[in-house]
């Protein structure tokens, strides 16, 4: 992995908006599912699948592929937008989202889709397999790199700080968790929710070495995760700042949008008819200005 | 059926818990298999894991007080090409990682391994929070899932050794208590397969656990009061052997299923499941009735909550004098 020039950073950008575009577009043929999350973790999603990761989309299941562990299954559809754009399964197939004999179920199943590495809905469950991965690759002298993308909201199940203990008591430096925070949860904002700060000292706590960036920020991405590898001592997090809903300006910040679709979102924003056409348009006529924030 | 000789002899029998057999299972396993670790939640001694920790120390791994992130642990260790058998107490693994093993475990699809240990009231002292009285029916519904209760330490050490084989998960469950073993290594056992360990035309207990003995003990003195009486040996509660059931109920006529688990959704769930579709007859059930159980010692708790020879010797007249 190499570290960003300017072009491959634009490249990533027109990605992480055609990756955005078929969200929404899966979405809606799906007409349930979650939008913030998945919009949000767009750029992490394009940063991994298109530069990050040492995968194979032709042979997914290499034995030294780089793990990515999606524990927060809600948002499987831009995992889904991002391996089909990287290769993994046609672009067409999105479609079949959330539908009948679908390899693309409403949460993730390796069973039925071995390339997603692990079963996830039920939170809290993605750090310890993350774990599990990465014990068994230190016994076994494996290289690969061991990655878990989470929520904040997820970060009040007692599961993941279980978790978080044993990796720091591990030394599991082969282990990179991300989490997207983004504020908010089903309920509202997660501060109000169940308070999560102050976090970075918390997971410092637990032994971890953090690092915080804004997660719509290529570059900074990147470096994090380039960082994490040259921490020997102790497993890092990286608190990825994003904002949920991330490039529809309508619906950014706003919680309404965690666990709805277009067109059954709140409607003081768009009629509810109108919702996944006015979404589309407001990604296409973004077009290349979904830009990352240092821009 | 290889039992052993003076099997109702139990003042000669070798006593040992079944937690026994599984720890050494686990240690031939993991001699078998370089791919077995053991993972357990701060429970060692009890869950006879220390074995194979002192046998091989860089495949043990300690997670604490911990059993959620014990079964996740576990799922993880299974994606990357590892056999984990994790290990606590029945109460808390399947108890509390009940979801956790469901998803991750079971939805994955991933040999994860789970060793229940102190299940049943004959846990004893330590009283209902610690005797697991639903594990076995918690992991019986749940799909891919394997069940095995065995009877005694030598068959617990056998079906601890086929849980390693399997290629999806397996619930293994296991009593404190000291109980005879009365089994030999020749006595077969399959994943699967129920064992007529005494054929009998009168009724058929069908029973696992330690209370196999127990039901052998009655038919042997209901023999003495003209009652011919059959004994099935059924460790696997999922698969369920219909067949070996369904047959020997043909010949009897009547059955009682026994066990020290809830009678809701444990082996007698499966015995009545398997009579009504197949051949309905009569049927009676030993086990606990809807509810938790006490401190005492084990004895006195065996009896109060009928789980004894006496109780099983009772409900077989009873389902006897159901008969058309």
């Amino acid at each position: 992995m190499a570290h960003l020039h300017d072009d491959k950073i634009k490249e990533l950008e027109e990605k992480a908006n055609q990756v955005r575009q078929s969200i929404i577009e899966s979405l809606i043929e799906a007409g349930s599912g979650h939008t913030a999350g998945p919009l949000g973790m767009a750029d992490v999603f394009t940063a991994f699948y298109f530069h990050i990761l040492n995968h194979d989309p032709k042979n997914p299941m290499w034995e030294d592929r780089d793990r990515l562990i999606l524990s927060n299954g809600h948002i499987v559809p831009v995992r889904y937008a991002a391996m089909a754009h990287a290769g993994y399964f046609p672009i067409e197939e999105l479609k079949t989202l959330r539908k009948f004999g679908s390899r693309l179920q409403g949460h993730p199943e390796r069973n039925i889709m071995p390339a997603l590495e692990s079963t996830s809905g039920p939170l809290g469950s993605g750090l310890g397999q993350a774990s599990g991965i990465a014990y068994a690759a230190r016994m076994d002298g494996k290289k690969f790199r061991t990655y878990c993308l989470m929520s904040d909201g997820e970060l009040d199940a007692g599961n993941i700080w279980e978790s978080a203990m044993f990796a720091g008591k591990n030394k599991l430096s082969n282990l990179t968790g991300l989490i997207d925070r983004n504020n908010i949860q089903i309920n509202g904002i997660t501060e109000d929710i169940m308070p999560l700060e102050p976090l970075r000292e918390k997971w410092e706590a637990f032994n971890w070495h953090v690092v915080e960036v804004n997660g719509h920020n290529f570059e900074e991405i990147v470096d994090a995760v380039e960082q994490a590898k040259a921490i020997y001592e102790k497993p890092t997090v990286i608190i990825a700042h994003t904002i949920p809903g991330k490039g529809i300006p309508e619906i950014e910040f706003d919680y309404r949008w965690h666990g709805n679709p277009p067109g059954k979102g709140p409607e003081d924003v768009f009629p509810k008819d109108k919702q996944g056409e006015e979404m589309l348009k407001r990604l296409r006529t973004l077009g290349g200005k979904i830009k990352s924030e240092h821009e | 059926m290889h039992l052993v000789d003076n099997l109702t002899d139990k003042d000669k029998l070798e006593m040992a818990p079944t937690r026994d057999g599984y720890g050494k299972g686990l240690i031939e396993a993991g001699e078998k298999d370089k791919n077995v670790v053991v993972l357990c939640a701060d429970l060692a001694e009890s869950t006879r894991t220390h074995w194979f920790k002192e046998k091989f120390p860089e495949r043990y791994i300690e997670m604490g007080v911990a059993e959620q992130n014990m079964a996740t642990v576990a799922a993880g260790l299974a994606l990357a090409g590892k056999i984990p058998f994790i290990s606590s107490y029945a109460a808390f693994s399947p108890g509390r990682n009940n979801e956790q093993l469901r998803t991750t475990a079971a939805l994955n699809n991933v040999p994860v391994k789970i060793g229940g240990a102190h299940a049943g009231i004959s846990v004893g002292p330590d009283g209902a929070t610690h005797q697991a009285l639903e594990d076995a029916g918690l992991m019986r519904m749940i799909p891919r899932m394997t069940v095995l209760v065995p009877c005694d330490a030598v068959e617990a050490k056998k079906a601890t050794l086929a849980a390693a084989k399997l290629p999806g998960p397996v619930y293994i469950r296991f009593a404190r208590d000291n109980s005879p073993v009365f089994t030999t290594e020749d006595t077969p056992f399959e994943v699967g397969k129920a064992q007529v360990f005494r054929e009998g035309k009168d009724a058929t207990i069908v029973a696992a656990s330690m209370l196999v003995y127990d039901a052998l003990v009655a038919a042997e003195e209901l023999s003495k009061e003209g009652l011919d009486v059959g004994v099935v040996n059924s460790p696997s509660l999922k698969p369920f052997d219909v067949e070996t059931v369904v047959g020997e109920a043909k010949k009897s006529g009547a059955v009682v299923s026994v066990e020290e688990h809830q009678v809701i959704g444990g082996l007698g769930s499966a015995v009545a499941e398997t009579l009504a579709q197949h051949y309905p007859v009569p049927q009676e059930f030993i086990g606990v009735k809807d509810r938790f159980g006490e401190s005492g010692n084990a004895d006195e708790l065996m009896k109060e909550f009928g789980l004894d020879v006496p109780a099983i010797k009772e409900a077989v007249k009873k389902v006897v004098s159901r008969k058309k």
